[in-house]
C-alpha cells in the first residue's frame, strides 16, 4: 500500500522538480553599457530615458545594470548601479525608486574619457548577465559604437556572448561618417559580425528612442 | 523500355493491351474468384465488427435504461417522501385543532338550534272566556236598560282584555325577532369557521394531487415504461443543458475573482516563482484560494443537506453535521475576508505602480484624481471580493446537476457514437463489397472481346448439337 502510494506520488515529484527549479528562466536581466567618451557624454539625457522606460518595463525578479564605458571598462568599478528585483511587487518598486535616484546622481556628475573601450564593457556585461542566470539576457549598447583603445589595451580577441541579446541604441552618426556613410554601415557591419560570431542571438540597432519596446520584443 | 512503338503511346498500349487479353482471359476465373475474396475479407470483419458494435450500443442502451430508471425512481421516491412530510406538516399544523374547530362548530349549530327553538314558541292562546263573550253577545236586545249596561260593560272589558292581548302578542313577536336578529353573529363565525375548514383542506387536497401525481410518475418508473424512460431522458438533458449554462457563469465569477487576487497574491508568494511553463505562482495560489473557496461552498451546501454529493457528510450524525456546516461557513467568511483584504492590496500595488512609472516618465504628471472617485473603485473590489466567494458557494447545486445528468447525457452520446460507427463500417463493408463486383464487371468489359468469342464458340457449338440431334431423330423415325 505504501510502495504504490509512493509510486503514485513519482510523477508529481518529477512534475514539480522539473517545473519548480525555471524560475530563472522567465527571468531577464539586461545590462546597459553607457558611453561617456568624448562628446557623447552629453548624451547621457537619453541614457536617463532607457533607463526609466527599462525600470518602468522590468518585472519583480528581473536583473537591471547601468555601467559606463571609458577608456577601460572590463571592471567592477565601472557599473553604476545594479539590482535585481524583489520577487514582491511592493519592494521592487522601492528598488526601482532608488535606482533611478543612484542613476541621477551619475547623469549629473558623468565626465567624458580619452578613450572608448566598448569590447571591455561587453565583456564585463556578458559575466553579469551569466551570473544572473536569467533565461533573457540583454545588453544595451548607448554608445556610437565608435571604439578608441590606447595602445596598451588589448581586445583583437574572440570574445563570448552565448545566448546574448546585443542591442545599440542611439547610435548618432560621427562628423566623418557624414562625408562618407559608408564608414558608419561599414561601423556598424563590423559591429554585427563580431558580436554574432561571439554567439549573440541577436544583433539589433534601434536609433529611435520612441521605438525602445523593440528591446523586449524578440525579431 | 515497354514502348513498342517509341512514337506512339497509345498504340503501343493497345499492341500491349491485344497481347495481355488471352492471358487475361485465361486468367479470369482465378481473378474472379481473388476479387470475391478480397470482397469477403474486407467487408466480412467490418460487417462483424459492425454487428459488435450495435450488439454493444443495444447492451450499453440497456445499462443506460436501468441506471436512468434507477436513478429517476430513487429522485421521484425522494420527492414522494417530501410531499408526504408537507402533507404530514399541513396536517399536525393545521388539523391539529380540527377536535377543538368541531366542537365549535357544534355549539353554534346547537345554540343556533335552540334559538331557532325559542323562536317557534307561539304566544299564549285567547282566553277561555272568549266562547262566554261570544255566548253573550247572541243575547237578544230587549231594549232593557240593565242588560244594555252590562253588554257595554261587557264589552268595555273585552276591548280592554284585546288591547292588553295584543300588546303580549306584539311583544311576544319583538322578543323572537330579537333572537332571529341575534342570530347573525352565530352565521357569520359559522361561516368564517366553514371558510377556514375549506381553505385548509384544498391546501390539503393540493398536495395530495401532487402526490398523486409523483406516484404516477414512479409507478411507470417501476413498470420501466419507454414513457417514463423518455421523461426521464429529457428531464436530464434539460438539466445538464442548465447546469452547464449555470457552470459557464460561475466560470466566469471565477475568472473574474481571479484577476482580483493573482496580482496580490504575488505579493505574498513572490512575482517571479513559475511552478511549469508560463504558470507563475502567484497564479496558482489564487487558483487554489479560489478551489478552496468552491470546496468549502460544497461542503457547505452538503452540511444543509442541500446538496448530496458525499453520502458520508448526509449520513452524518445531526451534531456532527451541525458543527461541519459551521465550520465550512466560518471557514468560507474567513476566506472571503481575506478575499477583501487581497482586493484592496491589489488597488494599492496598482496605486503604488501608477506613481513609480509616472514619476519615471518624463511627461508631467497627471493631477491627483478626486479622493471620492478613487475610494470608489476601490470599495467596488473589496466588496466583490468579499461576495464572490458566497456565490462561488452555490456552484455546487448546479454541479451536483450536471454530475448526475451528464451520466445520462454522456451515455446517450456513447450509445449514438457506438451506432454510427457501426453504420459506418457496414457501409464502408456494403462499398467495398460493391467495388469488387464492380471490378468483376470491369474485368470482364476488358476482355469483352474473347468473351464474345466464347459465346460465338458455344452458340456455334449448341446448334451442331441440336442439328445432330435432330438428324438423329429424324433417321430413328424413318
Amino acid at each position: 500500500m505504501r510502495t504504490r502510494f509512493l509510486l503514485a506520488l513519482l510523477p508529481l515529484v518529477a512534475f514539480l522538480a522539473s517545473g519548480c527549479g525555471d524560475s530563472r528562466n522567465h527571468a531577464q536581466a539586461v545590462y546597459m553599457l553607457i558611453d561617456t567618451s568624448g562628446t557623447y557624454a552629453q548624451e547621457a539625457g537619453k541614457a536617463q530615458v532607457i533607463i526609466n522606460y527599462l525600470l518602468g518595463t522590468l518585472n519583480p525578479g528581473d536583473s537591471l545594470a547601468v555601467a559606463r564605458v571609458k577608456s577601460r571598462s572590463f571592471s567592477e568599478k565601472d557599473i553604476v548601479a545594479k539590482v535585481t528585483f524583489d520577487s514582491r511587487p511592493s519592494q521592487a518598486n522601492v528598488q526601482k525608486r532608488a535606482f533611478r535616484d543612484k542613476v541621477d546622481a551619475f547623469v549629473k556628475s558623468v565626465s567624458g574619457s580619452a578613450y572608448t573601450d566598448i569590447t571591455g564593457g561587453l565583456l564585463q556585461g556578458a559575466e553579469f548577465l551569466n551570473e544572473t542566470g536569467a533565461g533573457t539576457k540583454i545588453v544595451i549598447i548607448f554608445s556610437d559604437m565608435q571604439e578608441e583603445l590606447d595602445k596598451v589595451t588589448v581586445r583583437d580577441f574572440p570574445i563570448s556572448l552565448k545566448n546574448i541579446r546585443v542591442i545599440a541604441v542611439n547610435v548618432v552618426k560621427l562628423k566623418t561618417d557624414n562625408i562618407d556613410p559608408r564608414r558608419y554601415i561599414g561601423r556598424l557591419e563590423a559591429w554585427q559580425k563580431r558580436v554574432e560570431s561571439a554567439g549573440a542571438t541577436e544583433w539589433r540597432v534601434i536609433n529611435d528612442i520612441e521605438r525602445l519596446d523593440a528591446i523586449f520584443s524578440k525579431s | 523500355m515497354w514502348m513498342i512503338w517509341p512514337d506512339n503511346v497509345a498504340l503501343s498500349a493497345l499492341i500491349w493491351f491485344v497481347i495481355a487479353m488471352p492471358f487475361l482471359y485465361a486468367a479470369r476465373k482465378p481473378v474472379h474468384q481473388l476479387l470475391r475474396s478480397l470482397s469477403h475479407a474486407f467487408s466480412g470483419p467490418l460487417r462483424l465488427g459492425s454487428h459488435w458494435l450495435l450488439a454493444t450500443a443495444k447492451e450499453m442502451q440497456q445499462r443506460n435504461k436501468a441506471v436512468l430508471l434507477a436513478h429517476g425512481q430513487e429522485e421521484t421516491g425522494q420527492r414522494v417522501e417530501r410531499e408526504f412530510e408537507r402533507v404530514a406538516a399541513l396536517v399536525t399544523r393545521d388539523l391539529q385543532g380540527y377536535p377543538a374547530l368541531q366542537r365549535k362548530l357544534l355549539d353554534e349549530i346547537t345554540r343556533i338550534e335552540e334559538d331557532y327553538k325559542k323562536t317557534g314558541e307561539v304566544p299564549p292562546p285567547p282566553p277561555e272566556w272568549v266562547a262566554a263573550v261570544d255566548a253573550m253577545a247572541k243575547v237578544k236586545s230587549s231594549g232593557s236598560e240593565m242588560v244594555q249596561n252590562v253588554l257595554e260593560e261587557i264589552n268595555r272589558s273585552v276591548n280592554t282584555i284585546h288591547d292588553k292581548a295584543i300588546a303580549d302578542y306584539r311583544r311576544a313577536y319583538e322578543s323572537r325577532h330579537k333572537i332571529l336578529a341575534g342570530f347573525m353573529p352565530f352565521w357569520r363565525s359559522l361561516d368564517r369557521t366553514m371558510q377556514q375548514v375549506d381553505k385548509k383542506l384544498t391546501g390539503l387536497e393540493t398536495s395530495a394531487a401532487q402526490v398523486d401525481a409523483q406516484m404516477q410518475k414512479y409507478e411507470q418508473i417501476a413498470k420501466k415504461s419507454d414513457n417514463a424512460e423518455q421523461t426521464l431522458t429529457h428531464s436530464a438533458f434539460t438539466q445538464f443543458v442548465i447546469a452547464l449554462l449555470v457552470m459557464a457563469v460561475a466560470v466566469g465569477g471565477a475568472f473574474i475573482n481571479f484577476k482580483l487576487i493573482a496580482l496580490p497574491m504575488s505579493e505574498m508568494v513572490g512575482a517571479g516563482d513559475y511552478i511549469a511553463g508560463a504558470l507563475r505562482t502567484s497564479e496558482v495560489a489564487a487558483l487554489v484560494i479560489i478551489f478552496v473557496e468552491a470546496s468549502m461552498g460544497l461542503f457547505l451546501m452538503e452540511a444543509l443537506r442541500i446538496t448530496h454529493l458525499f453520502p458520508r457528510i448526509a449520513n452524518l450524525h445531526e451534531h456532527m453535521r451541525r458543527r461541519m456546516m459551521w465550520i465550512a461557513l466560518i471557514l468560507l467568511v474567513t476566506l472571503a475576508g481575506i478575499e477583501a483584504a487581497l482586493a484592496l492590496m491589489r488597488d494599492m500595488l496598482i496605486a503604488d505602480k501608477q506613481a513609480l512609472v509616472q514619476s519615471l516618465a518624463s511627461a508631467q504628471q497627471a493631477a491627483p484624481a478626486d479622493p471620492l472617485l478613487a475610494r470608489i473603485p476601490t470599495a467596488g473590489q473589496m466588496l466583490l471580493g468579499f461576495i464572490l466567494p458566497f456565490a462561488l458557494a452555490f456552484v455546487a447545486v448546479p454541479l451536483e446537476s450536471l454530475i448526475h445528468s451528464s451520466r445520462t447525457v454522456g451515455g446517450a452520446a456513447l450509445v449514438a457514437i457506438v451506432r454510427t460507427l457501426a453504420l459506418t463500417l457496414r457501409l464502408i463493408g456494403n462499398v467495398a463489397r460493391q467495388l469488387c463486383r464492380v471490378l468483376v464487371t470491369l474485368y470482364d468489359v476488358i476482355i469483352v472481346l474473347p468473351l464474345l468469342v466464347e459465346r460465338w464458340v458455344n452458340a456455334l457449338r449448341s446448334g451442331a448439337a441440336e442439328t445432330g440431334l435432330e438428324a438423329g431423330r429424324r433417321a430413328a423415325k424413318s
